[in-house]
Formats: structure tokens, C-alpha cells, sequence
């Protein structure tokens, strides 16, 4: 087998023509929206400003040169290790995700570990007896999860314990776990569990699904013929065998926390990735958007390759496969 | 998800993780804010606030908060006071020739920015040129529009030299858009080291978190009371409240009237202000049916201000007329039409060439402020009673401003900046050369020459009574439907004294802030 034909490189060339499809499609979205970095910092006072001013401001932008110039000037940078330059932040995108991605793969690493010891027991609960009052009682907690949306549950969480506990770590200014752990943890767990209550829910549901699935097939009969206690054949033969499931949805439900848990930073001023994009978009910072969306795009692959290597790891049909 | 994905992308992973890893290790940059205490316990005060500043160049501060971490950074050769009068900044005194061509300042003896230099004519003198230099592309360079040229007589004097009598200008100078910079510093220096003579210098900045200030020794007046102001960043107003129940932060400024109500009855003490900015439906008259000025009549009588103000701002402001500036403010009855009356726009209708009304394709912002939607959907039912139809185009603020300045819209819901001094307000939207004409949508021979004579009244009764007629010539004409202006809410725990909110949403009063 070539190199060229290889699965591997078949793989590293699709993950790279996607990045370059997500690389490609950013910019030409982000330039579609009216306005740009000059409107944005400048608002109405623009149109205060003569046609050299603009002509200058252009020159400072990098809005002068044409669309082409900039995509491959930027394209050409990546290659480089070169993200881009914030003049807001006056930091390169390099730096700034230094800062955000760590606080957003913590927050999703800590949502993840919550949701699945909430999402799996409880599915399993609801599956050991389907219909019954504590499958109901699952099926509710599932079902509220999906349906309370974050930023509702999040300000009410956090004005809860202000206003009764005067508890707010939140409103402190954020360290990172290495500055300072115990803070850094307390900041993180109201946003994780926040998180974890909606990502619970799908897991929950899968869990359930996979467990009821799994149990009315024939090996489980036999095995429950064979005299395999109760215990065991729970957890070793059927949550064994229905963890391919899961862990694909978990795999899903990660990959979105690396991109969109903006909202749950807002509310607890988590300085992450998800708002870097967004303050990169409200400010019309192009190569800040482009670039922490490659990034995100990038943990994406990652997170996916990762499922992949877990699947082997479970499951012996993939190994041989 | 595409299969693809799942494809398992070895090479680009272990890059991905190994720079990941990387990141990490650069991350660890700890900051410990804690200023040097004496014997008196230290004052920190922290200020919640939704953004970030967007730069830390003071001639391109143009968003609320930006501007005010700007103003408590640097000064201006004039300011205002509390009743935004006219006081002095770095400069003491200043005397306009006989002719009015030439404005001399004396400088204060002593002034030095934050890096312990002295603040001389020649500063100002390179800032002021370097402003109208178009190169530099500085948001109030037209402030500085009847400025022939500066010069530096001596290191304490400065002479500004006008093409016309300019009575406005020193209120221009007071914005800190034309903010005082030392000669030896760079729009790139200034990025990273701010270098000022403002009561506050900047000790340490992590984008999109915070903004510590410390006490600048150097400031040439009463030296501030707090150690250390942190601007820190709390995206969502909600909370802020909470993090001011919790006592991490004593003091921010609200706009939104719901979430000032929130913190009241959390116990936060709230100060109203009335702001200099004005919501507005404006009108383009440059064709169609509003260039037809019963049409206009018809949409101002038709429409019942206080009911605009109590359905989307829960009456939290007040019914105005153009000119919002304390001093001059304009008597909001005084208008065709004082209180909504149907039958007399009936009869402007009737007087116009389009009797059974018209669609009008109005530009709403969403996201920018609060109530814009819920303005421009009130304004519509109103309307729709005198058989005109407002065709709303709700956009995203980008788009909004783009449209707004391409004057592609025939009316737009607007809330648009004041300032102290009528004339520096509308001068840009409507003398016939000003820049922003084509965005008002009208102009006219007699509003040319009133705008001039104010320019050149050094009387303020009788610039006052020129403001009066500009203003009853806006109404008269419904050139604009003036709506109302509201308040924004300055919230402080109780341990805060010595805080003044100001009309312009200046927050210059820190330096006089204390805490307990």
C-alpha cells in the first residue's frame, strides 16, 4: 500500500480540506456582513470623518487591499504560525487564544465529566424498569434539561446565590487554574453544572435507549440463562456493550461545547474562546474570527479523532475492522 | 456530522495537542493587583462593565466605556463641570481677540503626564495638528474644523488661529477625543503604555477581563482618593447586579431600565441621569412622500411621544424637543402639534399630495439598545391610524450604521449622541455643508444662517434665543420626530460616596470617588 493511498493520509487530507472549507467559508461570511472594523469602532462618527480619514483608517485596517490579498496574505500567515493581530486587545490571535482556549476546554472537560455521571445513571435508571415511576422520573429530568434554556437556569443560579449567600465567585476576577485552583474551581463549577444539565439530558436519553436496546437482544438472554449475576451483566455485558452509543454522543456534545457555550460565558464572565469569537465579530476583527474559528474547527477534528481511538478501545469489531 | 470528520487525522491531532499544550504553558501570566498600602486601608474600587474597552488610543474612543477609561487616563485643555459649564484643564485661562480670530490659552504651571514628563505648548500644539492631520484618522477631527493653525508661543502659551469666530470651540476641546499627548509618544506606545495627565494611570490591562488603574501622583489636581479603579468585565447587566449583591463590585452605569429596577430592589443605591442623547424618528425629506412637508406634519402630529416613551421604555425618560442640553433645552410643547391630535394630521394629510397615505420604509437597530424595536412598533401602530404604514427594516447594528450612513433608509428610529453645545450637535446634520447632511435629509437657507450666527454669538442669552429659533424651525418644518430622551442609571453600593453621574455619561467624577 503507498503512502498515498494509506487510510491515514486519506484521513489527514480530508480533515485538512475541511479546515481549508471552514477556512474559505468564514471569510467569505464574515465579509458578507454590512459594516466592517471601521464602522465598528467608530459607529455613526464615521460620517464625521473626510474621505482621507477613511482612506487611512482603510491603510491601518488592512482593508485596502483587495479580497484575494487578503485571504492568502492571512492563509499564508497560518502557515506561518502567524493567527492574526487584534487591535482591540493589541495581543495576536495567537496569544488571546492562549488565554481563552484553556478556559474553554477546562469548562468543557468539567461539563462533560458532570454530564455523564448525571446522564448515565440516570439513563440506566430509567432503563432497568421501562414505564415505571422511576423511568418517568428520568424521562422528566431529561426532558427539563432539554428544555430549560442555559441562560435562564445560569442567571437565575447565580442571582440566587448573590442575593441569599452573598456567594458570587464569579464576580471576582477570573484566575486560571494555575493561579489560583480553588478559585479557579469555584468560577468554573456553576457555569459546568449549568452545562451539564442540558448535555445530560441527550446522554441520558441515549444511555436509556442503547440500555433497553441492547438487553432484549439473545446474548444477554443466554448470558442471563448461564447464570451471570444481575450486577455483572449490567454493567459488564449490557452498559458494555451499549457504550458506543454514548460515547458518540458524548463525542458530539463535546466538540459543541469547544464552540458554543457563549452563552454560559456571558452570564459568568468566563473569558473563553466562544467570546472571543464574539467580541471578534461585534468588532468586525476579521482575522480574529477567521482564526479562532479555524482553532475551534481544529479542537473539533481533534475531539472526533479521540472518539474514533475510544471506539477501539470499547468495541473489538472496530479494532478488527 | 459528515463522516469525514471522524476520520482519524493523526498528524494534524498531535500537532493540534501539542500546541494546545503549548498554549497552556504560555497562559500562566499571574497578575497580583494588590496596590502598596500605607496606614490608611487601600481603596479599590471595581466598576462592572459589559465591554471591554476597544482601544486605549484616546483620538479613536468613540464607545461608552472606552471613552470614559479614556477621560480618567488623560486631559483636555478645558472640561466640564457637573452642569457641563465650561471650567478649566490644563490650561487656566484663555482669551479670544476682539475680532474673534484668535483664541490665546495660558497653560497651568506643573502639568506632567504619567510618565513624570512635562505637559508644555509644544504637546498641544502636536496634538491638535497631529488630530486635524488626516492621516491620522481621529474620530473629532471636525471639532477642530475652524482651527487655521496652533502655535506655541511659549512653553505656557498657545494660540489657536480660526479661519471664523468659533464660540463652540472650547466645548469641543473639552471632549477627550482631542485629548492632550506628549510629543514623544505614538499611537503604537500609547497601545500598550498610556501616558496621560488624568487624575489615573493604567498599571495593568488582560484583554476582555479587566482594566486596573492606579493613582497617578503626577496629576496636577486634588489627588484622586482611590488606590486602584478596576474596569472589570461583566458581559451580562443581570449580573453585575449579582456580582454587586455579593459585594465584588461597588459601582456600574445601567441603561437598561429593567435591569435598574433589579438592582434597587436588591438594595443597590441607583442616581438617575437624564441623558443628552435623544431618540428620534428621522426623516428623509430629500424625496418621496416626506419631502412633503404636511406629510411630515402629519407623521408628527400623529404620534403621541409620552405613549412611545411609556410602552418601550416603561416611561423611564422624558418627552423632548431637539435641543437636549440643559441650558438651552427646548420647551417640548413647543411644536405644531404639542399632544397627539388626529383630526389636524387628518388635515395635514389631507394637504399633502398624498392624501391616503403612503408606506415608508423605516430602519430599525436591533441589538444596539434596548428599546429601538419596541419604538419603532409603537410608532407604527400610531401611524397606521392615519392610514400611513411604516415598512420596518430591523437590522443588526453593523448593518444599521452602514445603512444609516448611506442615508438608505426614508426614516429611521435613531437614538442619536447630544452634547452640551447645541451648535456642536446638529451642525453636522444641518448646514448645508455639514457632514452628516445627507444623512439628515434636509437643510435649508434660513437653518444655514442661524447655525452661522450661533457659531459667532459669544452672548449666550442671545445664542440661547438663535438655539430657540433653530429649534422651533426643526419642529415647524417636522423635519425630524423628536421622541425622548432617557435616563441612565448609575448604581453604587453603599460603602461609595463622592461619585457625581454627569448628562454626557461622563464618569470623570471618579477621581473624587471614595470608599469605606
Amino acid at each position: 500500500m503507498s503512502v498515498l493511498t494509506h487510510p491515514i493520509t486519506r484521513r489527514v487530507a480530508s480533515a485538512f480540506g475541511t479546515l481549508l472549507g471552514v477556512a474559505v467559508l468564514v471569510f467569505i461570511m464574515l465579509r458578507a456582513i454590512p459594516g466592517d472594523q471601521i464602522i465598528a469602532q467608530f459607529g455613526i462618527e464615521t460620517g464625521d470623518m473626510t474621505p482621507a480619514q477613511i482612506a487611512a483608517l482603510r491603510e491601518y485596517y488592512g482593508l485596502d487591499k483587495s479580497l484575494f490579498a487578503q485571504f492568502f496574505s492571512w492563509i499564508g500567515g497560518l502557515f506561518q504560525g502567524n493567527l492574526g493581530f487584534s487591535a482591540r486587545a493589541h495581543l495576536s490571535v495567537s496569544e488571546l487564544s492562549a488565554n481563552s482556549l484553556p478556559v474553554t476546554i477546562e469548562l468543557a472537560v468539567l461539563t462533560i465529566v458532570l454530564s455523564l455521571l448525571i446522564g448515565v445513571p440516570l439513563g440506566m435508571l430509567s432503563a432497568s424498569k421501562r414505564d415505571s415511576i422511576r423511568d418517568g422520573f428520568g424521562q422528566l429530568v431529561g426532558l427539563a434539561g432539554l428544555s430549560i434554556p442555559s441562560f435562564l437556569l445560569g442567571s437565575a443560579l447565580l442571582g440566587w446565590a448573590s442575593a441569599k449567600f452573598s456567594y458570587n465567585p464569579n464576580g471576582k476576577a477570573f484566575v486560571t487554574l494555575l493561579e489560583n485552583p480553588w478559585l479557579n474551581i469555584q468560577q468554573m463549577a456553576m457555569p459546568a453544572l449549568v452545562l451539564a444539565f442540558g448535555i445530560a439530558a441527550p446522554i441520558m436519553r441515549t444511555t436509556r435507549t442503547a440500555v433497553l436496546e441492547v438487553r432484549s437482544l439473545d446474548f444477554v438472554r443466554t448470558a442471563k440463562a448461564k447464570g451471570v449475576p444481575p450486577r455483572r451483566l449490567q454493567y459488564r455485558h449490557v452498559l458494555g456493550n451499549a457504550l458506543v452509543p454514548i460515547v458518540t454522543m458524548t463525542g458530539l456534545q463535546f466538540g459543541y461545547l469547544l464552540g458554543g457555550a457563549i452563552v454560559v460565558e456571558q452570564i459568568f464572565s468566563l473569558p473563553g474562546i466562544g467570546r472571543q469569537v464574539l467580541i471578534g465579530i461585534e468588532q468586525k476583527e476579521y482575522a480574529v474570527v477567521q482564526s479562532t474559528v479555524l482553532v475551534i474547527a481544529l479542537g473539533f477534528v481533534l475531539v472526533n479523532l479521540l472518539t474514533d481511538v475510544v471506539y477501539r478501545l470499547i468495541d473489538p469489531r472496530v479494532r478488527a475492522a | 456530522m459528515p463522516n469525514r470528520f471522524k476520520s482519524g487525522a493523526i498528524r494534524l491531532g498531535c500537532t493540534a495537542v501539542a500546541a494546545a499544550l503549548l498554549l497552556t504553558g504560555c497562559s500562566n501570566d499571574s497578575g497580583d493587583t494588590t496596590p502598596p498600602t500605607n496606614n490608611a486601608p487601600a481603596q479599590n474600587l471595581v466598576i462592572g462593565v459589559t465591554s471591554d474597552v476597544d482601544t486605549l488610543f484616546p483620538w479613536k474612543a468613540t464607545q461608552f466605556n472606552t471613552v470614559n477609561v479614556m477621560q480618567t487616563l488623560y486631559g483636555t485643555l478645558v472640561e466640564f463641570d457637573e452642569n457641563l459649564a465650561i471650567v478649566p484643564g490644563i490650561a487656566t485661562s484663555w482669551e479670544t481677540s476682539d475680532d474673534g480670530l484668535s483664541v490665546t490659552f495660558k497653560l497651568r504651571e506643573g502639568v506632567k503626564f504619567a510618565d513624570g514628563s512635562p505637559c508644555e505648548a509644544e504637546d498641544v500644539k502636536f496634538s491638535y495638528d497631529a488630530i486635524m492631520d488626516e492621516a491620522t484618522g481621529a474620530a473629532s477631527r471636525s471639532s477642530l474644523a475652524s482651527v487655521l493653525s496652533v502655535e506655541a508661543v511659549d512653553s505656557l502659551t498657545v494660540v489657536l488661529h480660526l479661519s471664523a469666530p468659533d464660540v463652540v470651540l472650547l466645548s469641543n476641546l473639552a471632549v477627550i477625543n482631542l485629548a492632550i499627548l506628549s510629543s514623544t509618544d505614538t499611537e503604537e506606545s500609547l497601545s500598550t503604555t498610556p501616558n496621560g495627565t488624568g487624575p489615573f494611570k493604567l498599571q495593568e490591562r488582560k484583554p476582555s477581563q479587566s482594566l486596573i488603574l492606579a493613582r497617578n501622583e503626577n496629576y496636577w489636581g486634588d489627588s484622586a482618593k482611590l488606590d486602584t479603579i478596576e474596569f472589570r468585565v461583566i458581559p451580562d447587566e443581570t449580573s453585575i447586579v449579582s456580582a454587586m449583591q455579593a459585594g465584588n463590585v461597588q459601582l456600574s452605569i445601567f441603561d437598561d431600565p429593567v435591569v435598574a429596577q433589579t438592582a434597587e430592589s436588591a438594595g443597590i443605591k441607583i442616581q438617575e441621569t437624564s441623558q443628552l442623547a435623544y431618540h428620534v424618528l428621522q426623516l428623509n425629506t430629500v424625496s418621496g412622500p416626506l419631502a412633503d412637508v404636511n406629510f411630515r406634519l402629519a407623521i408628527q402630529c400623529a404620534v403621541d411621544r409620552q405613549e412611545v416613551l411609556d410602552t418601550a421604555a416603561s416611561g423611564e425618560g422624558e418627552v423632548t424637543g431637539p435641543i437636549t442640553a440643559p441650558a438651552f433645552r427646548s420647551d417640548p410643547k413647543a411644536r405644531p402639534c404639542p399632544t397627539k391630535d388626529i383630526t389636524k394630521a387628518k388635515e395635514y394629510l389631507a394637504a399633502s399630495a398624498y392624501p391616503e397615505g403612503a408606506t415608508i420604509r423605516t430602519i430599525v437597530s436591533q441589538g444596539e439598545y434596548a428599546t429601538s424595536v419596541n419604538e419603532a412598533t409603537n410608532v407604527q401602530a400610531q401611524l397606521a391610524e392615519i392610514g400611513i404604514t411604516l415598512d420596518l427594516q430591523v437590522m443588526e447594528s453593523g448593518a444599521y450604521v452602514t445603512a444609516w450612513l448611506a442615508a438608505d433608509f426614508e426614516a429611521a428610529i435613531a437614538l442619536n449622541g447630544g452634547r452640551p453645545e447645541p451648535y456642536g450637535m446638529y451642525n453636522r446634520y444641518f448646514i448645508s455643508t455639514g457632514n452628516l447632511n445627507t444623512v439628515a435629509g434636509y437643510s435649508s437657507e434660513e437653518l444655514d444662517t442661524l447655525f452661522d450666527a450661533a457659531r459667532q454669538e459669544s452672548d449666550t442669552t442671545a445664542r440661547a434665543n438663535l438655539y430657540q429659533q433653530i429649534s422651533k424651525h426643526l419642529e415647524d418644518n417636522a423635519v425630524w420626530v423628536w421622541l425622548f430622551t432617557s435616563y441612565t442609571y448609575a448604581a453604587t453600593t453603599s460603602n461609595v460616596s463622592g461619585f457625581t453621574p454627569m448628562a454626557n455619561d461622563s464618569m470623570q467624577y471618579l477621581r473624587t470617588t471614595s470608599i469605606s
